[in-house]
């Protein structure tokens, strides 16, 4: 599959500071990477340089094929770019934005009133299409700037903040738009809200300090946080010894008054054998538990043995 | 290039939508107005004088050319205001990236800028325009004079915007932008009075000067060399402020 972004070895300096250091990712079609990191970790700045609104300081950054430096235009033609602050004119209503933002896209007019209310209507705008957007309500603007960024059915959408200053049944329905478009499109969003990540991307990317130190599929991702480990409660105390006989266990870790947690390797799981030993041995198994590791977890795990 | 024509309906369009232009309009409209009835009544009172006089003034040299003249001196002062926010007032709402990301290129955008703001000027010089027309109702007009002052005017209003919106694109600020056009425009306008000392005279600041060129084309005589340095004008300050803009990717 054709990649729609290819990013080699992308850095940018602001002066002396280094906000984005020799990146280097790809976007597929069907794809939706969302780009984690804490403030200040070059997430904007990347996703500038992707949307051409930013000269990066070296590297390559292809679009849809096209090289974004040397052929802008071509390579611009399939891009849908969300801003951090959602670019709207304040003085126009919802509809007369999206009309100048399709013209700016090249659609010819007869193509456009079909386009505008297809995207007024997926990002839930209809009612208030007429209304002039310096009265709209932050979430309302936010949704505005996100129709802003699909209308022209781009290929790469960049989203950089989607669902700040949203409202948690708003939250709810972009995420869903945002699955949706994925399956067609290739997305790029950047949040730093974990869950978001966990419910709408297929791809994980963790940046920090300009440097990408986690890209890994949110499936690949999800075995990673199953960390191997259950937790173990009985009735009566648990003799730790002969659990420990027991193959591919790793370390037992009492943690209060019978209960256990039992690490093991990752080759093999022993949950099955830990519940079969505590019935035969008759000490009253009252819970098992896998556990599993939460994103924040991996988060700050990476994020801190940076910096 | 139907994209800058886009986005110069839509700066044309939004300069409606704010009290700015109408009241550069109204304002305009007032004191012109008041210095062209002012003319037109020095006119009356010595039209007698005139008739006796061999090769005197005529309605066109003594109402046109004034008004005109005037008209540039306060547009002057205006066009900053109309050009402040062009591109500044854009970067500082962050509109800018949606020009930046679209598949438009810095030129079209400055062109589209231009061309917006030049219109409403020329809708101006189009209001002024009809001020002297109306004196055919009563009396003749030299038409070739007015069509020039009309030249020269409009000439003048196109340098005029090119140096308002390239300090547009340089400014942070759009008053700051605002006070750097005029203090350009004012410095180009009073370049050549060094000219009235004696043994002060200076070519090269002759020639820069935009008062001595608009002079010319209003007076009637319309030579290339004008034409090209209005042109020449325009296509600096334009260049100068595509490529700004084209830096702006670059900042920092």
């Amino acid at each position: 599959m054709a990649n729609l972004i290819e990013v080699e070895h992308l850095s940018r300096y602001y002066g002396k500071y280094c906000a984005v250091n020799n990146i280097s990712f790809t976007l597929e079609k069907g794809q939706v990477i969302g780009l984690l990191g804490p403030n200040g970790a070059g997430k904007t700045t990347t996703l500038q340089m992707l949307s051409g609104n930013l000269a990066p300081s070296s590297g390559v950054i292809k679009i849809n094929g096209f090289n974004l430096l040397t052929s802008p235009l071509k390579a611009k033609r399939s891009l849908g770019y969300l801003p951090d602050t959602p670019s709207l004119y304040k003085d126009l209503n919802v509809y007369e934005f999206l009309y100048y933002c399709a013209q700016l896209q090249g659609i010819t007019s007869q193509a456009i009133n079909p386009m505008i209310h297809k995207t007024l209507e997926r990002c839930g705008l209809e009612t208030v299409s007429e209304r002039l957007m310096a009265n709209l309500s932050k979430g309302f603007q936010q949704r505005v700037g996100i129709a802003q960024a699909i209308l022209h059915n781009p290929e790469v959408i960049i989203l950089d903040e989607p669902t700040s200053g949203l409202d948690p049944i708003q939250i709810k329905e972009i995420r869903t738009l945002i699955k949706e478009l994925g399956e067609a499109h290739g997305i790029i969003l950047s949040t730093h809200i974990l869950p978001e990540i966990q419910e709408t991307c297929t791809h994980v990317q963790i940046i920090n300090k300009g440097q990408i130190i986690l890209n890994e599929s949110i499936l690949d991702l999800n075995q990673t946080m199953h960390q191997n480990c259950v937790q173990v409660i009985t009735r009566l105390p648990v003799d730790i010894a002969v659990l420990s006989a027991i193959p591919d266990i790793t370390r037992i870790e009492p943690i209060a008054h019978n209960r256990l947690k039992i690490h093991y390797s990752m080759t093999g799981n022993p949950t099955h054998q830990i519940a079969e030993t505590i019935i035969a041995k008759g000490w009253g198994l009252e819970e098992i538990t896998p556990i599993k590791k939460s994103m924040e977890d991996i988060f700050l795990a990476l994020t801190q043995v940076e910096s | 290039m139907s994209i800058a024509l886009v986005i110069a309906t839509r700066e044309f369009k939004s300069l409606f939508l704010s009290p700015l232009a109408w009241t550069i309009l109204a304002v305009l409209q007032g004191i012109l107005g008041y210095l062209f009835l002012n003319q037109v009544e020095t006119f009356t009172l010595i039209q007698t004088k005139l008739a006796g006089m061999e090769g005197a003034p005529g309605l066109t040299d003594i109402v046109v050319t004034p008004l005109f003249s005037n008209a540039g001196i306060i547009l002057l002062l205006v066009t900053p205001l109309l050009t402040m926010r062009l591109i500044c007032e854009e970067r500082r709402n962050k509109t800018l990236s949606l020009l930046l990301s679209a598949p438009i290129s810095d030129s079209n955008i400055i062109i589209g800028k231009y061309l917006g703001t030049l219109g409403f000027l020329l809708l101006i010089v189009a209001l002024i325009a009809f001020m002297p027309l109306s004196l055919l109702m009563g009396g003749e007009l030299d038409n070739g004079k007015l069509l020039a002052n009309i030249l020269a005017l409009c000439l003048l209003v196109a340098g005029f915007s090119a140096v308002g919106l390239f300090m547009s694109t340089i400014a942070g600020h759009p008053t700051v932008a605002a006070i750097g056009s005029i203090g350009i425009l004012l410095l180009l306008w009073i370049l050549d009075w060094t000219n009235s000392i004696k043994d002060q005279r200076s070519e090269l600041f002759e020639y820069l000067s935009i008062l001595r060129h608009f002079q010319t084309i209003q007076s009637g005589q319309i030579n290339t060399m004008d034409l090209c340095y209005f042109v020449l004008f325009i296509a600096t300050f334009l260049l100068l402020s595509i490529r700004c803009l084209a830096n702006e990717r670059f900042q920092k």
